[in-house]
């Protein structure tokens, strides 16, 4: 039962990896590159590991996305400028 | 064309050379004699419930000391990178303030938020997190801070001195192992205390604590230097 649940997440993984690498939109790709840490963090907690799974869902899905999305506003205030001129 | 091919040759190397490692893998029931070491030492030895912090700080003390000092050094590349540029003070951005949900929501979580993070890196001997999750936490709570309020700042001084002391007092702890008891980053200096109280394993709580409020300012400097640029 655990076993499958573990393999049916890490599909979704997969895919969302995929969505992460392909996606034209820049939004898509940092919030799909979220959800890839998020759902490793429940792995990591299902092979009791909890402290792994703090870590990974605090930095991998918390801050990195938000200073990804940061950096992203800054790029396409960059860009607006540049236009602008 | 080419670049099809290339790509799909380097997988099916990379599948040649990791194929190995599948299928000689070999799951064992029992520890090592290094694992079963660590196991059993933190117990009697340290007096620290949770085994992973007496690894995290004790036995691989020192790696985790190269772990603060990479994250120190990614604080400052970022730092410079985004330094805000004097004189040239914002000019009233057209950002928006935030809804009344965010702000609301953030001024009830926020205390509570930064006090799950302390609890977190104070207990870091007893139940699963420890420094550096409880710091991220902290940083987080200051992150919910940052969206719901567009007018906040950071109190420089009062962040630069927490990270600079908390990262001075560390090394400072480390060193009195090492002259007290001859070994570096040894917690056994103050009294181990009964397993499982708060007040047990040494110095584990004290160090944890310091690599907490480190990592909780470094984060928050990050995070601050990140949107201090965007305007």
């Amino acid at each position: 039962m655990i076993t499958v649940f573990i393999i049916i997440l890490g599909i979704i993984m997969i895919l969302a990896a995929i969505i992460a690498v392909m996606s034209k939109n820049l939004l898509t790709a940092i919030i799909s590159s979220g959800v890839i840490s998020l759902l490793a963090s429940i792995i990591y907690l299902i092979l009791s590991a909890p402290d792994v799974a703090m870590t990974e869902a605090a930095i991998g899905s918390g801050l990195t996305t938000i200073v990804f999305l940061y950096a992203l506003s800054r790029i396409k205030k960059i860009n607006k400028e540049i236009d602008d001129d | 064309m080419i670049k099809r091919l290339l790509i799909i040759v380097v997988i099916i190397l990379l599948i040649v050379i990791f194929l190995p490692f599948m299928k000689n893998v070999i799951l064992k029931d029992s520890l090592n004699e290094l694992s079963s070491g660590y196991v059993e030492k933190s117990v009697s030895d340290l007096k620290t419930a949770n085994i992973v912090t007496a690894v995290v700080v004790t036995f691989r003390g020192l790696d985790t000391l190269g772990e603060v000092t990479v994250l120190f050094i990614a604080t400052a590349g970022v730092g410079l990178l985004l330094k805000r540029k004097k004189g040239e003070k914002s000019k009233k951005s057209d950002k928006r303030p935030a809804s009344e949900i965010l702000q609301t929501g953030a001024s009830f979580l926020f205390p509570l938020t930064i006090l799950f993070g302390v609890y977190i890196f104070l207990h870091g001997h007893l139940t699963p997190g420890g420094g550096f999750q409880g710091g991220v936490i902290i940083a987080s709570a200051f992150l919910l801070l940052l969206l719901s309020n567009i007018n906040f700042q950071f109190n420089h001084t009062v962040l630069h001195w927490v990270e600079s002391l908390s990262g001075a007092f560390y090394v400072l702890l480390g060193l009195l192992g090492l002259i007290l008891l001859g070994s570096f980053l040894n917690p056994k200096f103050l009294p181990l205390g009964t397993l499982g109280t708060l007040f047990s394993a040494g110095a584990v709580p004290l160090i944890y604590s310091f690599i907490g409020l480190k990592v909780g300012s470094e984060l928050s400097n990050i995070l601050d230097s990140m949107r201090g640029a965007e305007e």
